[in-house]
């Protein structure tokens, strides 16, 4: 999927007179907060029609870019250097109000998280009108109208029922799509979509970033996308900028920068962004006389919804998995993945079906001894921010587990606490330190950490690198690998994510909306799908561009 | 919602009857009664029989669970029994007394709410920085401010140095301003300090980034997105107020010298009259269950997410 291809032609063949006009030039632009500087001399320009992606990972600097554009630094951040010209005008020292006339006009913004951007007491319709309302005289009527033919350009079902409703009545695609609407209601010359699809399913990712697409040639406006995903940028952009606190690292041709990338942070990003490009690294063999640890038959799980009607959130699963080896469990938003790692972990009773754990019924087990259970099976949650209590110390995080079980002296449990850290790659040092002191990769070590002490023979994670920048979740996946090789523990692995589940899993459960449409071998699953949804799954995920790797100085 | 509803009134039902016990309990437990305050006197001369007689009538003698019984149909009836006091039925005391007491209430909430919007407003539209700083510490200085006192203060000052509002036969309107003031002043300060911190939230959400980045005003954003947004949890919190405000005024309508149902209750509280405490107490109760009824029926109409309409169609 290279939309881009026509657009890089003539930048490479003809002469600059055909070029089509610079819309956005940022030249040396610093911003600080306070006194701490995160974007330092960035520079690049983006001409009607070409997608420009910024590509960074968490405190790159990226979102605050993007927010100097349209004067939206939150804060007390500011510009403290250089320039952003805007259709030949300079637009760096622009009053509020100067601004207020750009905005939604000529620069427009599809945000991050289609969940929280929309306001949730006012209606879908009035939220697009408001735009026009700002910057038009249209009358009431006129607007509406507008707005209904809006809603239909960016494929809303039904648009006179959509513009009554609320956002809460509405998927995270069509929030999104609602987004969109609102961005290109007045035709800008720049859209900035801040990680537009992030927050959404991998499949409907795709058909947001095809719509952008579509409106960005009809209308012939320049895009600039901000991402932390390799894979989107590659598809997408005609160039990337390569971002890294606050500082380009690489500038280019998409394809140039990834296929050549002159700087040692590109090449860490390349080697570590997930893909189906990429070939996985070796997995142990599965002794084939291994004994099965987990066994689930036909589970089904209902739940009554508020008016009392049954809902089925899965039906009829089945697998097993054998000990030391990784099941990972791969589906969308609602396909019932985590309710299934949630009866695995003994948290929740299902409906119907069985599930055995080491030749334990977990489904049948009640009071003590299905706290004696927990012993065997622990879990690491997605977010690693929420996931600590944030008064206690990291040794008290750690330690805590062994407490509810039989006594061991304290002086032991400090042994086990720091053993355990160094096997997690924790520094000892930090145990004394409280959560808010960690980083994002710290964090979710620490989890992994307080999941182990009991000495489990079980991981069940949930979504637990989701949440990690690239090359930090790259990291944790090599931890994972690791303890799973020295202590022999079986994972039973929720994602959403194909291309992390490839690296690290050996064995797949495909979900969708409640059933298991496909199980296998990761690799037969992944090179023969066998049914339509999981090819579609496949196909959706960013980065199929990303072919030719580059070449690793120190792999 | 229907269910919901129904389940409510039965709580409601529940809590006023709970109301009613407890306070007919706490009554009887006090030594004596109101025949005998208000006989026994000597003044009248009237000798133990006939204090004795009264007592029948009036049904003080009874053993205390028949008195429960009677009084309590009574109640479900409507009929609230006779004052010991002013020989008036209970019902004719309360409904003369309830009509000034609503109106003072009524007004110091409707002022309230002004207030508290105003302080949060200007202090989120403001440029100078002192002037937001002055305002977000406001609330914390009206709340330490007692009503009795601050009524004292601007009788002293509105009535007897400025003149503003006389104190002989004032008008309707002239001897309400200054207790609904004293009031207000006092209810709108956790008012204000919930809006201020939900205005304070609410602008972090991205909807507030997704509304700038339309083009508009931050003075729109903040009335048009934010403050719809930031008055939900304040609704609560006023529910809960308007039981203050019955309280406070018993407190406001002494200070000032107005009739209403606090004064009644002082009068009541006295000369132990417990047939109109008795109806003081289930009817605050009655109005607190009422309005905070009201609070929650009112949601869903301000907040679409908590209307239970089914979802139409919601697919990607």
């Amino acid at each position: 999927m290279t939309y881009a291809a026509p657009l890089r032609a003539p930048e490479t063949l003809v002469p600059v007179l055909h070029l089509p006009p610079v819309v956005l030039a940022v030249e040396n632009l610093s911003v600080a907060y306070g006194t701490t500087r995160v974007v330092d001399q960035v520079s690049f320009t983006i001409r009607a029609g070409e997608v420009v992606a910024l590509v960074g990972e968490s405190g790159s600097g990226k979102t605050t870019t993007a927010q100097a554009l349209i004067g939206l630094l939150s804060g007390n951040g500011r510009v403290t250097d250089g320039a952003i010209r805007f259709d030949g005008e300079t637009i760096t020292a622009f009053t509020e109000r100067q601004f207020q006339a750009l905005r939604g006009k000529r620069i427009a913004l599809v945000p991050q998280d289609p969940g929280s951007s929309l306001n949730p007491v006012r209606t879908i319709g009035s939220q697009v009108a408001e735009v026009f309302r700002l910057h038009t005289d249209h009358s009431p009527d006129l607007i509406r109208r507008e707005v209904l033919s809006l809603f239909e350009r960016v494929g809303l079902s039904q648009p006179e029922l959509r513009y009554d409703q609320y956002p809460h009545e509405l998927s995270g695609g069509m929030k999104q799509r609602v987004l969109i609407a609102m961005a290109i209601a007045l035709r800008p010359d720049l859209i900035i979509a801040d990680e537009p699809t992030s927050a959404l399913d991998v499949t409907v990712q795709r058909r947001i970033l095809d719509l952008i697409d579509d409106l960005r040639r009809e209308y012939g406006t320049a895009l600039l996308l901000v991402t932390h995903d390799l894979g989107v940028a590659s598809d997408r952009a005609d160039r990337v900028v390569v971002l890294q606190k606050g500082r380009i690292q690489d500038s280019g041709l998409t394809r140039d920068v990834l296929s050549a990338p002159s700087s040692p942070y590109t090449r860490q990003l390349l080697a570590d962004a997930p893909s189906l490009a990429a070939v996985p690294k070796a997995r142990p063999v599965i002794a084939s006389n291994a004994r099965t640890v987990i066994e689930v038959q036909g589970l089904e799980q209902q739940f009554r919804t508020k008016d009392r009607a049954a809902f089925t959130a899965i039906r009829d699963i089945s697998f097993s998995v054998a000990a030391g080896t990784t099941h990972a469990l791969v589906g969308e938003s609602g396909s019932g993945k985590t309710t299934t790692a949630r009866i695995v972990s003994g948290l929740l009773r299902p409906t119907f079906g069985s599930a055995r754990i080491d030749g334990v019924e977990v489904t049948s087990l009640a009071g003590e001894a299905l706290r004696q259970f927990r012993r065997k099976i622990q879990l690491v949650y997605q977010n690693p921010f929420q996931s600590l209590d944030p008064r206690q110390t990291v040794g008290q995080i750690i330690e805590e587990p062994l407490l509810n079980f039989s006594p061991v002296p304290a002086q032991e449990r400090k042994a086990r606490v720091v053993a355990l850290a160094e096997r997690v790659h924790l520094d000892s040092a930090l145990l004394s330190r409280r959560p808010a002191a960690l980083s994002g990769g710290q964090r979710q070590r620490v989890a992994i950490a307080r999941a182990l002490i009991l000495e489990p023979s079980i991981l069940v994670l949930d979504e637990a690198v989701s949440a990690l920048d690239v090359t930090v979740q790259a990291r944790i996946l090599e931890l994972l690998a690791e303890l799973q090789r020295d202590l022999g523990l079986t994972y039973l692995f929720v994602s959403h994510d194909l291309a992390v589940v490839r690296a690290i899993a050996d064995t797949v459960s495909v979900f969708q909306a409640g059933q298991q449409v496909e199980q296998g071998k990761v690799e037969d699953v992944f090179s023969h799908p066998s049914t339509a949804y999981t090819r579609q799954l496949i196909a959706a995920i960013p980065g199929a561009t990303l072919t030719s790797r580059p070449k690793q100085p120190n792999a | 919602m229907h269910a919901q509803l129904v389940s409510r009134i039965g709580q409601s039902i529940l809590v006023l009857w709970a109301a009613f016990t407890l306070s007919f309990v706490l009554l009887q437990a006090l030594p004596g009664d109101a025949v005998l305050i208000r006989f026994l006197g000597g003044d009248l001369g009237l000798s133990p029989e006939q204090i004795a007689e009264l007592r029948v009538l009036y049904g003080a003698d009874a053993p205390i669970w028949e008195q429960y019984i009677v009084s309590l149909s009574g109640f479900l009836t409507g009929n609230f029994g006779y004052s010991v006091i002013s020989g008036t039925p209970v019902a004719t005391e309360i409904l003369t007394n309830l009509p000034p007491t609503l109106w003072l209430a009524g007004l110091s909430l409707a002022a309230a709410a002004l207030l508290a919007i105003t302080i949060a407003l200007t202090a989120n539209l403001t440029g100078f920085a002192p002037l937001k700083a002055a305002l977000e510490n406001l609330p914390s200085l009206m709340i330490s401010v007692p009503v009795f006192w601050l009524g004292i203060v601007m009788i002293q000052m509105f009535s007897f140095q400025l003149g503003w509002v006389s104190v002989i036969n004032p008008g309707p309107w002239e001897q309400l301003a200054l207790p609904v003031i004293a009031i207000a002043v006092p209810i709108a300060a956790p008012l204000a300090q919930i809006l201020l911190r939900n205005i304070e939230a609410v602008s972090r959400q991205p909807f507030v980034q997704v509304a700038r980045a339309k083009g508009a005003a931050p003075a729109h954003v903040l009335v048009r997105h934010i403050l719809g947004n930031a008055l939900l949890p304040s609704l609560t919190i006023a529910g809960l107020l308007f039981g203050e405000l019955i309280a406070g005024a018993v407190i406001t309508e002494t200070v000032f010298g107005l009739n209403g149902i606090g004064r009644l209750a002082e009068r009541s509280v006295r000369f132990q009259d417990t047939a109109v405490l008795q109806a003081i107490v289930v009817i605050s109760a009655f109005a607190f269950l009422l309005i905070n009824l009201a609070v929650d029926l009112l949601y869903p109409l301000v907040d679409p997410r908590l209307r239970r309409d089914d979802v139409k169609g919601a697919t990607a």
